[in-house]
């Protein structure tokens, strides 16, 4: 579990500390490993001189120049080969895909060539890349603007999968992804992009200026890969989730006042493993929330470690909550959305048996 | 059946019915071949463009095919590469090295020393004569038919052979399917398997080349039925876009396995015609003529490297063996094929040629074809003392979990100590592995 357990409580300031909202942060991951490291180059469609649909490399092009930060052609099968063969050649690129839905037409290349370069050549081609990409919805994208698909992602030996929730963890993650040798896929929830997102839509967002998790120090830091974020403690039971659902599980138990150990898993590959098993020994029950689709999504991953490893510290089964089968349905994106009634439940069923 | 919109096929309807069209190759086993239809110009016929020129003034050279070494075995007109007879020599010295390793591993692949192999028979032109052509530090990206670059470039065939045998000495752990190389030192690209994969990745390659303002070029190797893979399409766009210091080389070879190129497009137009509608510059050239490969490379690779441009060259040539040894060629197409392929052999051509210039003859190339073959039996005994496929000289167990990622996670730790204990348990007391 990492030291720097950065809560997202709110109403603690100074005043003098900076607060960027998720975008800021990672704009300024970009910046500061660009600016360390000449060998990073940022691509994607409407990256460049446009600064992304979200923004979050703006600025960067006019300071780094148009071949170090540049837009490419709508094909992200080439923007991931492409960026396997920069990497081939010593460069340490940081492809973007505008929307994680758009990520299908780049797998093959994601899959079988840059997750085996490293394997296949035996070190001697590695694929140093990040793809950055928004995921999940409650932005009312519709079924080819809010999946989660990172299970695709965690199933292949050689990605990292890391999915910040908080500003101050998108930095600082980010830059070490951007250092790390190996190909990441870097999950951006873009529902919490400006504000963390307590599960019910119909209230206004909430800016993460009034968190303490937007306090993001000027400069170079890094989140080591594979450590999990104690976000609330707790006795009752152990709740894992990942992005948005962080923030919609720590409104829930504060509505209910159930006393929850809330990890931020952080990085789904490689796993903190021992954070998760220290929770459910001690709490002895375990929740699992994504927002992806259930079948073979990563909380059936995470449900089979937690049974395997903890199962005669366990007092009740371990529950998922996670999106349903289906596609992300436009109209009905908050029927779909895994928010607090279905958490609210499953929190009750498991506390109760 | 899906539901259709009412009346498309409806009793009554005067309108006329479509009908699909499936390619199919003129010979099939037992058929007479007659390749007529295909045309074959002049040696020295084609014009040569300036290397920089804008791929619009070169649009013929699309349809046409370059050829240098005439019926006459003498060298012909303005793609005349005019290569010293030492250099020519070299070239076929090359290429019947290459055709003696393919026969030795195709032999070992049918003693069962292993698994799997793809010979280059036909083909031996457009690897060694196209690497020869570029710069020894420019950077390839192959398909599964380029081993004659590697012999080109002077990678030790023992580590060919022990990748080919999986065994302990093999570079890369024995994870590769065999002819898989990688050589970093050779500045050749980890073989994919995957069809195409190389070809963006290539533009990758020349885009950072260019970002850095190096002056290494890449260029990369895809066959004719593989440029139908999206890929393919990704390349030609992102080598567009951003001119890339890249060369993409199409070895149409007329068969991909059991399939001919029609499947690929080949019925309606040329695979050089493919660069037409990306805007890049693109050559078609004859794939056994030695000559005309190194003189196409090389046009391309000096357009490359004075910041002109990619370019795109189709190399029009036959596959005269199986795909691979896992197919019979018998069993879908005519064996006349090869004895009428209107472009002769590349390595007869070019023998020929040497000979018609008086810089070759038959006793030599009989010696050096004896000592091809001798050399290729040495080092393959040499490389059987590292072990054959499947007879236990393999790399340590552990060795399967390393190079996943840089470091070994958790999940990787656990699960090798699992794949050890199992060895342990099916071999007590055997070698700590």
């Amino acid at each position: 579990m990492s030291a720097d357990a950065n809560t997202c409580q709110s109403n603690v300031s100074s005043g003098t500390e900076r607060r960027l909202n998720m975008i800021e942060a990672i704009n300024e991951a970009l910046d500061v490993s660009m600016q360390r490291d000449d060998d990073v180059v940022v691509m994607g469609e409407d990256v460049g001189y446009f600064g992304g649909v979200f923004r979050c490399t703006a600025g960067l092009q006019e300071k780094y120049g148009k071949t170090r930060v540049f837009d490419t052609p709508i094909n992200e099968c080439g923007i991931i080969a492409v960026a396997v063969g920069m990497g081939a050649y010593g460069l340490r690129p940081v492809p973007e895909i505008q929307f994680a839905d758009y990520i299908y037409p780049g797998l093959d290349q994601l899959i079988s060539e840059a997750a085996r370069l490293r394997y296949r050549s035996a070190a001697e081609y590695i694929a140093p890349m990040t793809v950055r990409s928004p995921f999940g919805g409650g932005i009312f994208g519709g079924q080819t603007h809010s999946q989660s698909p990172e299970a695709i992602f965690t199933h292949v030996s050689g990605l990292k999968t890391v999915i910040p929730a908080t500003p101050y963890d998108a930095k600082g993650l980010l830059i070490s992804c951007i250092e790390d040798n190996d190909p990441v896929i870097f999950f951006e929830p873009k529902r919490i992009y400006n504000g963390p997102f307590s599960g019910y839509y119909d209230k206004p967002v909430q800016p993460w200026k009034k968190f303490d998790a937007s306090v993001v120090p000027e400069g170079y830091y890094k989140i080591p890969l594979g450590k999990a974020r104690q976000v609330t403690e707790g006795e009752q039971l152990t709740i894992l989730a990942y992005g948005t659902m962080v923030h919609v599980v720590e409104a829930v138990c504060k509505e209910k006042g159930v006393q929850a150990d809330i990890l931020d898993l952080r990085t789904l590959v490689p796993l903190d493993i021992e954070a998760i098993e220290a929770s459910v020994e001690r709490t002895g029950r375990c929740l699992i929330v994504h927002e992806a689709t259930r079948t073979s999504g990563f909380g059936a991953e995470l449900s089979a470690l937690v049974t395997e490893r903890c199962f005669y510290h366990l007092e009740a089964p371990v529950e998922r909550v996670t999106g349903f089968d289906t596609p992300y349905p436009h109209s009905l994106e908050w029927a779909y959305f895994p928010g607090p009634v279905r958490i609210g439940e499953a929190i009750d069923k498991i506390l109760k048996d | 059946m899906a539901e259709r919109p009412e009346g498309s096929a409806a009793e009554g309807d005067n309108r006329p019915k479509l009908s699909l069209h499936v390619p199919e190759p003129k010979f099939r086993p037992g058929d007479t071949v007659d390749f007529s239809h295909i045309n074959v110009p002049e040696a020295g016929s084609m014009a040569r463009p300036d290397e920089t020129c804008d791929p619009s003034e070169m649009r013929d050279m699309a349809f046409g095919l370059v050829r240098v070494l005439g019926e006459d075995n003498q060298a012909h007109g303005a793609w005349n590469p005019k290569l010293d007879p030492d250099t020519l020599r070299k070239m076929l010295g090359h290429m019947a090295m290459t055709r003696a390793f393919d026969e030795r591993m195709f032999r070992g692949q049918r003693q069962g020393k292993t698994s799997f192999y793809m010979k280059c028979t036909g083909e031996e032109a457009t690897s060694v004569s196209a690497s020869m052509a570029l710069a020894a530090d420019d950077m390839v990206f192959p398909s599964y038919r380029q081993q004659g670059i590697l012999i080109q470039r002077g990678y030790p065939m023992i580590e060919m052979i022990n990748q080919i045998y999986s065994n302990k000495g093999d570079k890369l752990k024995g994870r590769q399917l065999p002819i898989m190389y990688s050589s970093r030192e050779h500045s050749f690209f980890t073989i994919s398997g995957n069809l195409a994969t190389q070809t963006p990745q290539a533009v990758g390659w020349a885009m950072a080349s260019a970002m850095k303002g190096d002056s290494r070029i890449a260029a990369t190797w895809v066959g004719e039925g593989s440029t139908a893979e999206g890929d393919f399409h990704s390349a030609c766009t992102f080598a567009t876009v951003y001119n890339a210091p890249v060369i993409l080389n199409i070895i149409n070879n007329q068969w991909a396995i059991s399939s001919f190129s029609g499947f690929a497009g080949a019925e309606r137009t040329t695979f050089a015609a493919r660069a037409l509608g990306y805007g890049l510059a693109g050559l078609r050239v004859d794939g056994n003529d030695a000559l005309a490969c190194y003189a196409a490379e090389r046009w391309a690779a000096n357009r490359a490297r004075a910041n002109a441009g990619p370019t795109l060259i189709e190399f029009f040539t036959y596959r005269a063996e199986g795909h691979s040894t896992s197919d019979d060629p018998t069993g879908y197409r005519s064996a006349q094929e090869r004895t009428e392929w209107p472009l002769g052999d590349p390595v007869t051509r070019l023998k020929d040629h040497l000979i018609a210039i008086g810089e070759w003859d038959e006793d030599r190339q009989e010696k050096m074809d004896l000592e091809a073959a001798e050399h290729v039996k040495k080092v393959t005994k040499e490389a059987e003392a590292n072990g054959i496929l499947g007879h236990g000289l393999h790399h340590p167990f552990r060795t399967m979990f390393e190079d996943v990622f840089e470091e070994l996670p958790w999940h990787l730790k656990e699960q090798s100590k699992q794949a050890i204990r199992e060895r342990e348990i099916k071999f007590p007391g055997g070698l700590d592995q």
